[in-house]
């Protein structure tokens, strides 16, 4: 299983990460498959990319999942310091627009560590917080008969090193298999950032 | 109690019009002559007139439109207010009031003493008022429309029985003008005349036929109120007034088995300015520990000024919630704590902003589910196995590209890429029973482009009006 593999994943609880790149909303997505109990998905309402949930299916029940539409950056914040220290919800995903200042990282942390859910927020690149715990670029991976292939890179971690991974979801037993680099087709693995 | 200008007196009283007046109803296409005050009367004019006709009579005539639904409610209003007299009061027809003051009137003094203060008080409200006394509800009916509260029922003309015109103008014909001859009458051959209605209204108004009089039940109440002897300003101290009034809120609602929806607290400050706590409940709710601290951010921003001396609270909406059994099998304790934060988070950014998806039943990707506010709605695990679907769906973007088959290269938000597979195309075809302004350049043929730079996009491409479109993307 890949619990051995990946070091960091599943997400330690009761702690803010950040996840960055083009496929952030995957890795959000697949964490909140590995999380038990619901899941509150907070986004800014003038954004217009929306979850697909036809598409969720394959990863958990969409029943799971409550949305919180926002006004501003500054609201999405603030309810995700009440769910994060509330507790009710397994995993608090918060689509972030603009940068976090280490104060407001800071409270997400605290928040998160009172209530005991975990916290992931969906960070433009490189806007990330220094309060995070861990910090992920994820981006997709063309693969040769293969439509999920992703490479997850740890950029920041405070419990532990960085590192870098190919990994594919399995959709019919949900579960993440990390393959290796070696059997990909020549030049994966080595793919230019 | 007959309020014979019960309409013209309800607005009179709001403003008071010196002259004719006379309100309007529209009767088909004819503007009539609902209610109108005394002095139109005088003028000559009658209920139901044309108003073209009554205007010819009566130049100077104002009118306003009726509103049968705010009379309606004024009456309802005058129903609570006579209760001041007997504890049993219904309502009768459009524009009266039945009392029963069996027992009732020696409080007052006796029955004459309590007319006159009905009178007194109806005049000083500016309501005409007649009133009919009476040992059965048909008979103070007849009194009050026919005649004075203690005529001799049988001198009352026939059309005091509460019957329909063509019978009154038979029975007239007839030469049965009176009661008291209707009441020597025999009885057989007026049955087989008019039907039983008459003999009904009859024996109800002679006491033969039983009448009860209904009194409309009272709404429960949900508002409690506490009356501090000293000014409070600490927010500890509002919340324990607030736990007080909500215990006893909790047991009114208890007992009608019914659970809180809204619940508005107005808090009441010394120098007579008033503030509102307004609390919307994600699910019906009537347990004060639980309420309790929903109210603290709201408490936590009032300004109490020189201190708070009352406080009420009212719950504004009220469900209901039958009791449930607690105890056996899972306790669906993860539940509330769920629903206590939708209540919370909706307090910050509005209730019907926290929301869940819902499956509908469509092809189109737009519209194959719902997003729905989370507190009006109850989760559904009825999504369907559907073929590959982006995660992420966008408004369709416009790309540069020419030809039915799907491009190799492609810039799309200012990236340039290189189709590395192309999987598809999958035809779904506009709903034509709805009209969607995004569905009008036809059918679509959707594609799976995966790019060499790793992108995986949702494509689309219009064959009827050709175009090419990213609307989804997959990772």
């Amino acid at each position: 299983m890949s619990r051995e593999l990946l070091p960091s994943f599943p997400l330690r609880a009761a702690r803010v990460h950040e996840a960055c790149g083009p496929a952030a909303t995957t890795f959000a997505v697949i964490t909140a498959a590995r999380t038990p109990g619901n899941i509150l998905w907070i986004y800014e309402g003038w954004l217009p990319a929306t979850l697909h949930p036809p598409a969720l299916v394959a990863f958990f029940d969409p029943a799971r999942l409550l949305l919180a539409r926002a006004g501003s950056q500054a609201d999405s914040l603030a309810v995700a310091e009440e769910a994060l220290k509330d507790g009710a919800v397994g995993l608090v995903v918060i689509e972030v627009a603009n940068a976090l200042d280490l104060r407001e990282g800071r409270r997400l942390q605290l928040a998160a560590r009172a209530g005991g859910g975990t916290g992931l927020c969906l960070i433009p690149e490189g806007m990330g917080s220094n309060a995070a715990e861990t910090r992920w670029r994820v981006a997709p991976v063309p693969g040769e008969g293969d439509s999920t292939l992703m490479r997850w890179e740890i950029i920041k971690n405070k419990l532990g090193t960085t590192g870098t991974w190919h990994v594919r979801w399995d959709e019919q037993a949900h579960r993440l298999h990390v393959v290796s680099p070696a059997g990909e087709q020549p030049g994966s693995a080595g793919l230019p950032d | 109690m007959w309020f014979p200008r019960l309409a013209s007196n309800r607005v009179l009283r709001a403003c008071p019009i010196d002259g004719a007046f006379a309100l309007v109803a529209r009767q088909g296409n004819a503007e009539r002559l609902h209610c109108l005050n005394a002095q139109a009367e005088r003028a000559g004019l009658h209920r139901g007139m044309g108003l073209a006709d009554a205007r010819a009579f009566c130049p100077d005539l104002i009118s306003r439109p009726a509103t049968p639904e705010a009379d309606a409610r004024f009456l309802a209003t005058l129903r609570r207010w006579a209760i001041r007299w007997c504890p049993w009061v219904g309502i009768e027809g459009a524009d009266g009031l039945v009392l029963d003051v069996t027992g009732a009137a020696h409080l007052w003094g006796g029955e004459a003493a309590m007319l006159a203060d009905m009178r007194a008080r109806a005049a000083r409200a500016g309501l005409d008022l007649r009133l009919g006394l009476g040992a059965t509800r048909g008979a103070a009916w007849a009194r009050a429309h026919c005649g004075t509260p203690d005529q001799p029922l049988d001198s009352l003309p026939v059309t005091a029985l509460r019957l329909d015109g063509d019978t009154c103008t038979a029975l007239e014909r007839m030469g049965l003008r009176r009661i008291g001859d209707l009441a020597g009458a025999p009885r057989a051959p007026l049955a087989r005349r008019f039907g039983p209605e008459l003999l009904l209204r009859l024996d109800q108004a002679l006491g033969r036929q039983d009448e009860p009089i209904t009194p409309a039940p009272e709404p429960p109440h949900y508002g409690v109120r506490l009356t501090l002897s000293e000014p409070v300003g600490l927010l500890a101290d509002a919340m324990a007034a607030t736990e007080r009034l909500l215990g006893a809120l909790c047991a009114k609602l208890q007992a009608q088995n019914a659970g809180a929806r809204r619940l508005v607290l107005t808090l009441f400050r010394v120098d007579r300015a008033s503030q509102q706590v307004e609390l919307r409940l994600a699910a019906p709710l009537r347990a004060p520990e639980r309420i309790l601290p929903l109210f603290e951010r709201g408490l936590a921003e009032v300004d109490a000024g020189f201190g708070i001396d009352q406080i009420r609270l009212e719950a504004t909406l009220v469900e209901p919630l039958p009791a449930q059994q607690t105890g056996l099998g899972a306790t669906p304790q993860h539940v509330d704590r769920l629903t206590d934060l939708i209540t919370r988070i909706g307090a910050r950014i509005g209730l019907e902003n926290v929301q869940r998806f819902l499956p509908a039943d469509s092809h189109i990707p737009e519209r194959s589910f719902l997003i729905v506010p989370a507190a009006y709605s109850a989760p559904e695990s009825g999504w369907r196995g559907s073929p590959p679907r982006p995660l992420r769906l966008f408004p369709p973007e416009p790309i540069t590209v020419t030809g039915s088959a799907p491009p190799a290269r492609f810039h799309w938000r200012r990236m340039e890429l290189h189709a590395a597979r192309a999987t598809g195309p999958e035809r779904i075809a506009p709903e034509w029973w709805l009209a969607d302004e995004g569905w009008r350049s036809g059918v679509r043929d959707y594609w799976r482009i995966d790019t060499r730079q790793g992108r995986r996009l949702w494509l689309f491409h219009t064959p009827q009006n050709p175009g090419w479109y990213v609307q989804g993307e997959f990772a």
